[in-house]
């Protein structure tokens, strides 16, 4: 890779369509290598801070455990695509902010809450037919996830407040609503822990495997529906135009407030089916302590996958593959499971510094600036 | 004054906010200290998110600068009490040497995440509010990983806490203003720390040379270079330095608050900091308010739990579910924030990568 620079005529991989995904494709690759090697070497001094002792075919014995519990078996690879399922939802959910110019870190919030009504909403139903009992919860949550991305997209639309600030605010609030609905309207008798009823008819059909839900197709669809969306149809030009130039897109007669809002409650809704799929398919209630990390995650995987829709289905199951992974590394390896966490700020890590790793694999820089860069400009009251 | 208050009371509806004002002015002296127990750290976050922002930094990764810090402070004071013992508590705040190198530890830890701030959003220019996520995500994997690996194994880990200050009585017995020395005062040296700091950094800020410099690097870098300050190495020593508060701040979560490490304790506090220095127009002393009014909401709390109202008051209070009063100090911040938006103007050049010898 290194003399390709200095020959006159390019190689391959740097021609044509090939050459146009190398070009996006090249740091995100990049940054995974060196986040991998770096988490070798946390795993080698963690192992001589607990054990006195390096031993240094521990990272191998990890990392051949990670990949054995992500695709070394048919129930691993099937548990790889469970695990990116939410991820994926999520991961469109914060690119298609991104196209916009807007940052949505709230993903926590509405995907519990959207839990929440699906999980309610799914009891409710239990015994009503099962295509309507599905369809009524899963539209619960998806509605639940869309309003509570609404909120922060009309505060920013009326008021300039930052949806940085607004959606962690409403992340703490709808932990507290959360758990006075599974504590009160929506608690189910005669548990002994507070959660929401039995789901019956509501859970989503298995069809595939022993685990793989109907959930795993909708996220499977949202992929080219999102593309489409946002590379096909005129909403998505405006919401990429306001992204890329909000004063530009207003004086080309689009509505900047109506798009911060759609685009806001577009992807609430998106972490509203993560949120649901994921209690009518794998966890079947909600308790008010249900822990997720689903905001940060679908940042990273939207930030990896480069906010294009295909990129992050890639980048979700290079981490859907971690987490399942992590569970056999910690058996077999001793790494706590939170090493998957590290992997993932360090491979952002990388990617924002993309000079320096430009510089370690010689890559060019690319052509225009990603719409990432374009974030702050909106801080702190100057919405456009 | 008796009868005119039980009148004022018995008005239905409107009686109840009378009652409520009557019960706040009856317990506020008694719950002042919770006050600024639960607004010091949010107030030493809101001087971090200062210094960056005045010098024309954004500055997301408060929460996770407040969270490393917190974590490196706990576990650097309890390898020390293992490996020294704790000794004697010092009579006043009961400090001891593990305690103290726990504190120096958070600092330090916290001009180390801060310098990494610096050089992603100074050096290399990346889009600021990522790379403020970037060491958000960090600082939770780091610390939940090192937690689990060297923290949960030692439950017995740990090195206490500062001790509060004991006012002499002849102090906390003034009639009227008694109170206010024992809300303010009746704290550990981090929390008392706050006071002075934000008296300081306000006049710093704004009746001090370099105050001058930073707000102009906030303001219009351009202008600053030519008049020959160092931008890039202002806006790198501001936002270092802003680290030592946003160290503080993780410092005083478990070695004055709780004395224990949990993962992602900070809880959200770097963010409402954020709110705070926005409401507060970024001036100290305004931030310091803002913080005090987002954490009125938690004293309220606390207030009802220790000395539950009577009456009609009673009966609303009764009414609402305890969660709300968790959901209070952020509804709050919402609330106050769009409401400050808008009519603050942040410093014109901030979120700005600065790069000498190109048009602006």
């Amino acid at each position: 890779m290194s003399d390709a620079a200095v020959r006159p005529r390019q190689p391959f991989w740097r021609r044509g369509r090939v050459g146009q995904v190398f070009e996006v494709a090249a740091v995100p690759v990049a940054s995974v290598v060196l986040a991998l090697l770096v988490a070798a070497l946390i795993i080698l001094v963690s192992s001589f801070v607990t054990t006195g002792s390096i031993d240094w075919r521990l990272p191998l014995v990890a990392y051949g455990a990670l990949l054995q519990g992500a695709f070394g078996s048919q129930s691993a690879l099937l548990n790889t695509i469970l695990q990116a399922t939410p991820l994926v939802l999520g991961g469109l959910a914060v690119g298609v902010g991104f196209k916009a110019g807007l940052f949505n870190i709230g993903g926590q919030g509405q995907f519990l809450l959207a839990a929440t009504a699906a999980a309610g909403v799914g009891a409710a139903l239990a015994t009503a037919p099962a295509p309507i009992a599905i369809t009524a919860s899963l539209l619960a949550g998806m509605l639940a996830g869309a309003a509570w991305g609404w909120i922060p997209g009309a505060l920013k639309a009326f008021s300039g407040a930052h949806e940085v600030v607004t959606t962690i605010m409403l992340n703490s609030i709808a932990a507290s609503v959360i758990g006075w609905l599974i504590l009160g309207p929506l608690l189910a008798p005669g548990f002994s822990f507070g959660r929401t009823g039995d789901l019956g008819n509501s859970t989503l059909p298995i069809i595939l495997g022993n685990n793989i839900h109907l959930g795993v197709v909708l996220a499977v669809a949202a992929v080219p529906i999102v593309w489409w969306l946002l590379f096909r149809s005129t909403l998505g030009f405006e919401i990429r135009s306001v992204g890329a130039n909000p004063s530009a897109a207003r004086y080309a007669g689009m509505r900047p407030r109506f798009l911060i809002m759609f685009t806001m409650s577009l992807s609430g809704l998106l972490f509203g089916i993560a949120g649901a799929t994921e209690i009518l398919g794998v966890s079947h209630f909600m308790i008010p302590s249900y822990g997720t990390s689903i905001g940060f995650d679908a940042i990273a995987v939207a930030l990896l996958g480069r906010s294009h829709p295909f990129g992050i289905a890639a980048a979700a199951l290079l981490f859907g593959a971690l987490r399942a992974g992590a569970g056999l590394m910690q058996v077999l390896a001793g790494i706590p499971v939170e090493i998957v966490d590290v992997i993932q700020a360090t491979i952002l890590l990388f990617l924002a510094a993309d000079i320096v790793v430009r510089r370690l694999f010689r890559i060019r820089a690319e052509r225009g600036i990603t719409e990432v860069q374009t974030m702050t400009s909106s801080y702190a009251g100057r919405a456009g | 004054m008796d009868q005119l208050s039980t009148f004022l009371d018995s008005i239905p509806v409107l009686g109840v906010v009378f009652q409520l004002i009557g019960y706040l002015t009856a317990t506020v002296p008694v719950i002042a200290p919770v006050f600024v127990a639960a607004a010091a750290p949010v107030a030493l976050g809101a001087l971090c998110g200062i210094m960056n922002e005045r010098s024309g930094v954004v500055n997301i990764g408060i929460e996770g600068m407040m969270l490393s810090s917190a974590f490196t402070a706990f576990l650097v004071a309890a390898l020390v009490a293992q490996a020294i013992g704790t000794g004697t508590p010092s009579p006043i705040f009961g400090a001891t040497v593990p305690i103290l190198v726990g504190l120096g530890a958070a600092i330090l830890t916290g001009m180390l995440v801060s310098a990494l701030h610096a050089w992603l959003s100074i050096s290399i220019r990346a889009d600021q509010i990522i790379s403020g996520t970037i060491i958000n995500i960090l600082a939770f994997g780091l610390t939940s990983y090192l937690n689990r690996l060297i923290i949960s194994p030692n439950p017995r880990l740990g090195a206490g806490i500062f001790q509060p200050l004991g006012l002499p009585s002849f102090l906390v017995d003034i009639p009227l203003i008694g109170w206010l020395f024992r809300g303010f005062l009746a704290h550990g040296p981090i929390a008392i720390s706050v006071l002075i700091l934000v008296a300081f950094l306000q006049i710093w800020l704004f009746r001090s040379r370099w105050g001058l410099r930073t707000r102009a690097v906030g303001e219009h870098p351009k202008a600053a270079e030519t008049v020959g300050i160092d931008v890039i190495k202002l806006r790198y020593r501001n936002v270092i330095l802003g680290g030592i508060f946003a160290g503080l701040a993780g410092a005083y979560l478990t070695l004055e608050l709780s004395g224990s490490f949990q993962n992602n304790m900070t809880g959200g506090r770097g963010f409402i900091a954020l709110a705070a220095v926005i409401f507060g127009r970024w001036t100290p002393l305004g931030a310091f308010g803002a913080a005090l009014l987002f954490y009125s909401a938690e004293a309220l709390r606390v207030a009802i739990s220790l000395s539950p109202p009577v009456g009609d008051l009673g009966n609303v209070v009764r009414a609402i579910p305890p969660e709300f009063y968790g959901a209070l100090p952020y509804a709050l911040t919402l609330v106050v924030l769009v409401a400050a938006v808008g009519r603050s103007v942040p410093p014109a050049a901030v979120g700005k990568p600065y790069a000498r010898e190109t048009r602006a």
